[in-house]
């Protein structure tokens, strides 16, 4: 007999090791258990983590030019980017300027270092043209075919082309320029536009977010805490608009938005539309700016006649002068009819923004638009996880906090409020992910400022063509994301998430 | 009722009935006095008024009509919060986002009452419930005896004379819910508090209160001291809920001043003493205790003929059920002494009682 408990490994009765003839026996169930899985495994490993992956290294791997132009790829590799470009590195572009023309892929090429410095499409074409009847010194028959390749900083942008693995579309997509001679540099201000959209599509998803809390948080209170039946129906209207189809959610939107819609013939024919005006119009430095009327006409004057609407104005008693016309004056006075006509115009693009002129509101193509589309549509989204959690919290709690001497306020919110904070938090993460890519709606409703992340990313897809800039923001978008659910963890727990 | 008009009346039910859906009433007109320093019971089925009358008490719930009392003021406008009642729920509704320690502080807090003041309130009332090491835990990190502790010391940290207990031992296996009903019992009784306790556990009544108050349908059947309740049933409900009981359906035939004579349905007549059975003629239903039948005795005032059914050891007594008049679902309980009867299935002997401990009670 073997003393199995006292020293070495434990063994069964006929002498294998205990684990071993453990691993046997669960080898079989799983075996069975990867077989079950196998299909759904390949199938996402097929359609998307291998996509996904070899999308996103697009981002900082594009071989286009080195494919099709190797030898001057070679050179330029080897040139430091600072220097006068060399004779040789002239031979070999010629060299690949023929054959690129011969093999018909020379407007791919084109296409990529044109994407680093517009304007060299047209010039890669054109020499490729004559590339076949240069002569040595090739360098000054480049010029003579196009004067830009005199130029260092095209070389340059040739250069970043020709390096297949680059930083370059990472760092466009966050608004910096890599250079040939591997310095970073900000894009010029013009150009400057992802920044601003990422922090924009952060805006609305958190306003989104937020907007889907407050919204969201007393119906799944109610539909948690009224009779079954009538929670029941609420339930399907929360859930009717979730199985609609997301383009027809958005259509409506714009019936119901915009300016001849539902919302803006109601406030017209209630005269809601003037209270809120003037509400708004009470936050405003131009208290009086009332939009169809005295001020609008005075604005409209001055735009219309200029000089001769501002010599009436000026005519004017100083308390009969609405600001708009108090102010115009003043720049009249000040600085000339320039600025007084330019300062209409701001002022007329002020009351643009706030209404149509018929003071009617512009709530549709713009920011307005897209965060009033995607509240509703992301609010299920909101209502469900925090819904699943207020349903677990006995209403005992909340009596005993008031047989404790609790208001109602203090017990909701020192002893039911914390406890759904598990749901809250399931559910700002559910939307805001979801807000922070969200694509179609901002594009049927978004007009300009109401464009997204995604929309761009969408452009660079389908219209320019720029496969590898939009990798590179989808993956700042990927990298945004993880680093906010990496601090939602540190400040609140994910294990304090919960979907139901 | 009996406390109706004493003098250190605290709380009174006066005339309360009341209604969830304005077609049932769900508390019938009741009447109920309780002492200061009284510990009260209610008892009764699930469904019979009960909770719905404590919940009253606490002001989750209004009267539809009738008045509540408190200290001699009418609690019927004021909220929950101001009533300063502790309450001790079924499943403790202890917050699981607090540690006990805040728990406990919750109700001190909510009073605004300094911090040192709170700290020490909350280590007294945690030694009281024995559970001073456990400050700092969470309630999920208790078990469920720890939790109830918890629970009572909460509602008796703000000093509230008056506690509801809403089935608060339910939870708990049978041993730690003996245990809790002795603990419950002696700090009622070293506090001095009024307590108003609900539960559809009869033996637990019994052990714990001063007085009970028996539930069915929305009244109050009886309300009596717990040898009171188990000895002298007022009408056959009671009789049937509190402790085991052998009842005989009959027909009244005479009375003989507080007795009646009564014909069983099976043919004999016995002697009981009238409680509820009314006049001559009417149908009656006679209850008598198992441990109160004299087995084997011919010279008992009541002989009826018996005949063993089955026997059933249980240790400290034999259980016989037996035919009796026809009905074979008669308990006897033999006392397992020396001198008990040797009795076989099958076998046929007189059983009786003495006629005091027969009531005939209304008919159901």
């Amino acid at each position: 007999m073997t003393d199995a408990t006292s020293k070495g490994p434990l063994t069964t009765a006929d002498g294998t090791p205990l684990k071993r003839k453990l691993e046997q026996a669960m080898f079989a169930s799983r075996l069975r258990a990867f077989g079950l899985v196998a299909p759904l495994l390949a199938f996402i490993l097929a359609v998307f983590v291998v996509p996904i992956t070899v999308f996103m290294v697009r981002g900082f791997h594009n071989p286009t030019y080195e494919t099709y132009m190797p030898k001057s790829t070679e050179l330029l590799l080897e040139w430091d980017g600072v220097s006068e470009p060399t004779e040789e590195m002239a031979a070999a572009m010629v060299a690949d300027l023929i054959q690129a023309r011969a093999d018909k892929t020379i407007g791919r090429a084109a296409t990529r270092v044109n994407q680093e410095y517009s304007g060299t499409r047209s010039m890669f074409t054109r020499t490729a043209r004559k590339a076949a009847k240069m002569e040595a010194p090739f360098m000054a028959a480049l010029v003579k075919a196009h004067k830009n390749w005199g130029k260092p900083e095209v070389w340059q942008a040739i250069k970043v082309a020709a390096t297949s693995w680059t930083p370059a579309y990472f760092l466009a997509a966050l608004d910096l320029k890599y250079k040939g001679d591997g310095s970073v540099v900000w894009q010029v201000e013009e150009r400057q536009i992802h920044i601003t959209l990422f922090l924009r599509t952060m805006e609305i998803s958190l306003i989104v977010t937020l907007s889907c809390f407050a919204l969201g948080f007393p119906v799944a209170w109610l539909l948690a805490n009224l009779k079954v039946r009538t929670a029941n129906l609420l339930m399907i209207l929360v859930l009717l608009p979730f199985w609609t189809s997301i383009l027809v959610r958005t259509t409506a939107w714009i019936a119901m938005l915009q300016g001849q819609g539902v919302v803006n013939d109601l406030m017209a024919f209630s005269g809601l539309n003037q209270v809120i005006l003037q509400f708004m119009l009470l936050f405003r430095d131009y208290g009086d700016l009332k939009l169809a009327s005295l001020c609008s006409n005075d604005v409209n004057g001055v735009l219309a006649t200029g000089e001769a609407t501002l010599q009436t104005l000026s005519a004017q008693a100083a308390d009969a002068q609405t600001t708009c016309a108090a102010e115009m004056v003043r720049i009249y006075s000040a600085s000339g009819l320039e600025a007084a006509v330019a300062q209409a115009g701001a002022l007329k693009a002020e009351a643009l923004r706030w209404g149509y002129g018929d003071e009617r509101f512009s709530m549709i193509y713009n920011k307005t638009g897209t965060l009033v589309a995607m509240t509703h549509i992301l609010l299920p989204f909101m209502i469900l996880p925090l819904y699943s959690v207020m349903k677990t919290i006995p209403p005992a709690y909340l009596r005993a906090a008031k047989s404790l001497g609790a208001t109602n306020w203090t017990a909701f919110w020192r002893v039911y409020f914390p406890q759904t904070v598990p749901g809250i938090g399931a559910g700002s993460m559910l939307v805001f992910i979801l807000a922070i890519g969200y694509y179609i709606t901002p594009a049927l409703v978004g007009g300009q400022d109401g464009q997204m992340i995604s929309n761009f990313i969408d452009f660079h897809m389908r219209k320019s063509l720029n496969w590898s800039l939009a990798a590179a923001l989808g993956g700042v978008l990927l990298i945004i994301v993880m680093f906010l659910y990496w601090l939602y963890d540190r400040v609140v727990g994910i294990d304090n998430m919960k979907f139901g | 009722m009996a406390a109706g008009s004493g003098d250190d009346v605290f709380v009174e039910f006066e005339g309360v009935q009341k209604s969830y859906d304005g077609v049932i009433l769900v508390v019938k007109d009741l009447n109920l006095a309780i002492r200061r320093g009284e510990f009260v019971t209610m008892l009764g089925p699930s469904g019979s008024g009960k909770t719905t009358c404590l919940l009253m008490l606490a002001g989750f719930e209004t009267a539809t009509h009738g008045n509540i009392k408190l200290g001699g003021v009418s609690i019927n406008n004021i909220p929950p919060h101001k009533r300063n009642i502790g309450m001790v729920f079924q499943n403790y509704a202890l917050f699981p986002h607090m540690t006990v320690g805040e728990n406990l502080a919750f109700p001190l807090e909510v009073r605004k009452l300094g911090k040192a003041e709170i700290e020490q309130k909350v280590t007294r009332v945690l030694d009281m419930v024995q559970m001073g090491g456990f400050k700092s835990r969470r309630p999920s990190q208790l078990s469920g005896g720890q939790q109830q502790r918890i629970a009572l010391a909460r509602a008796l940290v703000f000093e509230a004379e008056l506690i509801l207990m809403d089935e608060p031992l339910g939870a708990l296996d049978k041993q730690l819910r003996e245990q809790m009903q002795y603990e419950i019992k002696h700090i009622h009784e070293s506090l001095g508090i009024t307590v108003v306790y609900v539960t559809h556990d009869q033996s637990e009544a019994l052990t714990m209160s001063d007085r009970i108050a028996v539930f069915d349908d929305g009244v109050i059947q009886q309300l009596a001291d717990p040898a009171t309740l188990y000895e002298r049933p007022e009408n056959a409900f009671v009789a049937r809920f509190i402790g085991e009981n052998n009842t005989l359906g009959g027909k009244v035939t005479g009375m003989n001043g507080v007795n009646a004579t009564v014909q069983l349905d099976g043919g004999p007549t016995v002697q009981a003493l009238a409680v509820n059975c009314g006049a001559v003629g009417n149908r009656t239903m006679l209850s008598v205790r198992p441990e109160r039948i004299l087995i084997g005795d011919a010279s008992a005032p009541n002989v009826l003929e018996a005949r063993v059914v089955e026997l059933i050891y249980l240790g400290d007594h034999i259980r016989c059920r037996m035919e009796v008049a026809g009905d074979d679902s008669f308990i006897v309980k033999v006392p397992n002494s020396h001198a008990h009867a040797a009795l076989n299935i099958g076998e046929v002997t007189p059983i009786g009682w003495v006629t005091e401990d027969c009531r005939a009670l209304d008919a159901v």
